[in-house]
């Protein structure tokens, strides 16, 4: 269909979707959200596998619809998306370069590695996260408290800031 | 009969109709951060119904996708248990029957998550996430009114003994179910009900709630498709645009 599309390679790929951006949170491009796993060509075809961030996101379709769009766009015709579950995705898997950006936009990043499932069974942890040290994104204090471990978003909770007063989304360890 | 195709509609039908059941709160939660984390773990819930029914169709071979599967069938072709399709009540009912269904699904999703076939442990490894964000929530809630005003703590223990007979269906496990333990695709129901009934057990304690009596008769039938006067009103408020308008897309 399109003579470039042999001629792209896997790093050029990787290039052009990092400048996909998440949909909800358009700071952030799909590969340092950590939802791109993998980039490969079958003869022609370029296989792009993606994962969920959670299984009720209503963001993936319209990511899977930018990452075609963007690779279109830069000439490959041929195109393939696959939906992969295992490893579940990971706040782990965002970049650095992602956390910063996320800050700049006024998302407090994660504040530590996946979400500890092991809690339920110690005790008085049992019905509570453990405690996280959150940094408004603000005025970085860490003067910080928890309004609804549900936010606006699947992927985030909501706090507030007791010393500049703003309420702020913080992104959820998963 | 396939026991895995049936396995698969019992969880994604689970899933379903209690993720509809909470997406008629939206908007008229208690407050708005109840009514944000109500619809965000309807939309988990949704998320992993479309990975249960998908995989169902898949297998069934029939060209019944996820949406032929949740819009298309009646009353007495869904396999959820009874306690997801009780009303949604007063805020104590609505958070007592998501403590049980929680508390069972966090144990249940760890057991899934160990099988032998390994999509459905893929689709478990990613639901417990979740799952286990809904269940501290729940826990937190059931303790907040159970050991809050007399008022909240009347409620609370009203709706816990009042469900209590729905909560025990899930551990009652039948032909299919067995044969899913047998071919070690899913956890048996001994552990699975100790493991429920110690972190139920907990959570009243330090919620000031009598514990009902784990021996108690419970009701059963919605794994076979008997159900409650609910599901008739559920699933005409669901199927109806696709019953009425066959085929319509966004």
């Amino acid at each position: 269909m399109n003579t470039q599309t042999a001629s792209a390679s896997v790093e050029q790929v990787w290039t052009w979707l990092a400048d996909v951006a998440d949909p909800e949170i358009p700071v952030i491009s799909v590969v340092d959200l950590g939802i791109v796993r993998g980039v490969a060509f079958d003869g022609d075809q370029c296989v792009v596998t993606i994962t969920p961030t959670y299984s009720g996101c209503p963001a993936m379709q319209v990511i899977a619809e930018s990452v075609q769009e963007a690779l279109h766009a830069h000439g490959v015709g041929n195109v393939r998306l696959v939906n992969q579950l295992s490893p579940a995705w990971t706040t782990d898997w965002m970049s650095e370069a992602g956390k910063a950006a996320l800050k700049g936009y006024g998302i407090a990043p994660p504040a530590q590695q996946v979400i500890d499932i092991s809690g339920l069974h110690a005790g008085v942890k049992r019905r509570a996260a453990p405690p996280l040290v959150i940094a408004c994104p603000n005025c970085g204090s860490t003067h910080t408290q928890l309004t609804s471990q549900f936010g606006s978003t699947p992927c985030k909770a909501l706090y507030k800031c007791l010393d500049c007063r703003e309420p702020f989304d913080y992104f959820k360890c998963h | 009969m396939n026991e895995k195709i049936e396995y698969l509609l019992r969880q994604g039908d689970n899933a379903l109709i209690l993720s509809q059941q909470l997406s008629k709160l939206c908007g008229k939660g208690p407050a708005l951060e109840e009514d944000m984390a109500l619809t965000n773990v309807a939309l988990d819930l949704l998320g992993q119904t479309r990975m249960w029914l998908t995989y169902a169709g898949e297998l069934e071979g029939r060209g019944r996708d996820e949406d032929k599967l949740a819009y298309l069938r009646d009353a007495h072709e869904m396999r959820n248990c009874l306690i997801v399709e009780q009303p949604n009540g007063n805020y104590a009912d609505t958070m007592v029957r998501q403590f049980y269904f929680d508390t069972w699904h966090y144990f249940l999703m760890q057991g899934l998550a160990k099988s032998t076939d390994q999509r459905i442990a893929d689709i478990a490894e990613k639901s417990i996430k979740e799952v286990t964000y809904h269940l501290r929530r729940s826990g937190d809630l059931i303790v907040r009114l159970g050991d809050g005003t007399p008022d909240s703590h009347a409620k609370t223990q009203a709706a816990v003994n009042a469900l209590w007979m729905y909560s025990g269906e899930v551990f009652i496990y039948d032909a299919v179910d067995e044969a899913m333990v047998a071919q070690g695709v899913a956890p048996a129901s001994e552990g699975l009900r100790a493991a429920f009934l110690e972190h139920v057990g907990e959570i009243f304690a330090e919620a000031t709630l009598a514990m009902p009596d784990p021996a108690a008769w419970m009701q059963q039938g919605g794994k076979k498709g008997r159900h409650s006067e609910h599901l008739g009103y559920i699933l005409a408020e669901m199927q109806f645009l696709q019953r009425a308008y066959p085929g319509a897309e966004w």
